[in-house]
């Protein structure tokens, strides 16, 4: 079988996988990096998101043989290096941007990446960027609020 | 899915070598091929991905035209076209969302041609070239039917040239749990008149609606067409939209589409 090694959240990483192995099931199974979930495993629900080489991707729609030698940032990596949670993942604490939580992976890494490429977002363009993620719970208007907050602009800007 | 041989060239040669093996399947950004594989519609003895060829990524402009690497992403189009041809990149950046735009490629899209993708219409409505590892190809000689393409096995695209129309306008009604268009019209205007590419509407794959081509050609309003609609007798039926419907849809999309060009 292929090894893999990816440098993920900042550790050089390997993992024996087959090459039909998804890179989700090599994070999750081979790994134990089960914070990435699978919620629908058909690119519709956006649990699985994470980063490759920067770029936000579906992990269920990607080969682990694809990521060799890639840099992965999945949501284990954000949290704060004294293990408190990252200015996202805080605000959806606060902003009640989770209810199962089941999502919420996917939703912080989808954040992140929203904000990097555009750090002051209007609430349009974070729904907009959302399009991708599904949540069952929430009705999304918390997490809109949370990456609002967590891009330093008003909440009640949001929910107007 | 089941298990398959991984190729991972680096070179469009290379490439060609490893999809001349039989039983080869080309895999681009896989946002298509990989779930379809995964419900066992699709497999392969050997998978060739062609996304560590850098020769086939990018976006460049030269002469009044804009050619785009076959492995480009719809994100990186939608990035780097914007200015050179607006439209193009608005198609581009309305595809899936952004974790797909991050993976598909426009190759890959237009080799699928999924009765239903943005890009066929983009290519068909610009008189875009396809250029394969073998040959060029013309948009108008290209789709031939429902997820059917002149490509040969183990041709690839490797570019697409598009010609840069005077003014282009793209308009998607969209099918709001896949994202695919449920109809979506591209209009060019070139010197040599306007183009109009239909995507979502027919049985066959993406086509040209002639009759509002000549009458666009004559005056580029939208009453020109006014009251116009597609023909219904070959279009989708599925629990979306009935045949009517889209061709109703052909008609307000593309005056949509020529009132934005102004």
């Amino acid at each position: 079988m292929p090894t893999v090694t990816m440098n993920i959240n900042g550790r050089q990483m390997s993992a024996n996988v087959e090459n039909r192995t998804l890179l989700v099931a090599a994070l999750r199974e081979d790994l134990n990096l089960t914070g990435t979930h699978v919620g629908c495993d058909t690119s519709q629900c956006g649990a699985c998101l994470v980063h490759v080489n920067g770029k936000a991707v579906k992990s269920c729609t990607m080969l682990a043989v694809e990521a060799d030698g890639a840099d992965v940032e999945t949501i284990e990596g954000q949290a704060n290096a004294d293990g408190s949670l990252n200015v996202i993942q805080q605000a959806f604490q606060d902003h009640h941007g989770l209810q199962c939580g089941f999502c919420t992976p996917g939703m912080v890494m989808s954040a992140a990446a929203l904000l990097k490429e555009n750090p002051k977002p209007t609430e349009a363009e974070i729904r907009n960027h959302l399009e991708g993620n599904i949540c069952r719970c929430t009705g999304y208007q918390g997490i809109v609020n949370a990456i609002m907050a967590a891009s330093g602009q008003s909440v009640a800007m949001a929910a107007e | 899915m089941y298990n398959f041989e991984f190729s991972n060239p680096k070179t469009i040669e290379n490439a060609t070598k490893a999809l001349s093996s039989e039983d080869a399947q080309a895999l681009g950004g896989g946002q298509t091929l990989l779930p379809t594989m995964k419900q066992r519609l699709a497999s392969a003895e050997v998978l060739v991905s062609l996304s560590g060829i850098s020769e086939m990524v990018g976006v460049s402009q030269s002469d009044g035209t804009v050619s785009i690497g076959g492995a480009t992403t719809h994100a990186e189009v939608a990035r780097q076209s914007r200015e050179a041809y607006p439209a193009l990149a608005q198609l581009a950046g309305k595809i899936g969302d952004p974790a797909v735009r991050n993976r598909g490629t426009i190759g890959g899209s237009l080799a699928n041609n999924d009765p239903a993708a943005c890009y066929p219409a983009g290519a068909l409505a610009s008189g875009a070239t396809i250029q394969t590892n073998k040959r060029e190809i013309q948009a108008d000689e290209f789709f031939r039917g429902m997820f059917e393409t002149a490509l040969d096995e183990g041709e690839i695209i490797t570019s697409v040239t598009f010609p840069v129309p005077e003014v282009a306008n793209y308009q998607k009604f969209e099918q709001p749990a896949s994202r695919f268009a449920l109809v979506g019209v591209f209009v060019a205007k070139t010197s040599g008149g306007v183009r109009v590419a239909v995507t979502g509407a027919s049985n066959n794959g993406v086509y040209r609606w002639r009759e509002a081509e000549a009458a666009l050609s004559t005056d580029f309003s939208a009453s020109a067409i006014d009251g116009m609609s597609g023909d219904p007798s070959d279009m989708i039926e599925d629990l979306h939209g009935s045949p009517a419907y889209r061709a109703h849809l052909v008609g307000v999309l593309t005056r949509r589409a020529v009132s934005s060009c102004s």
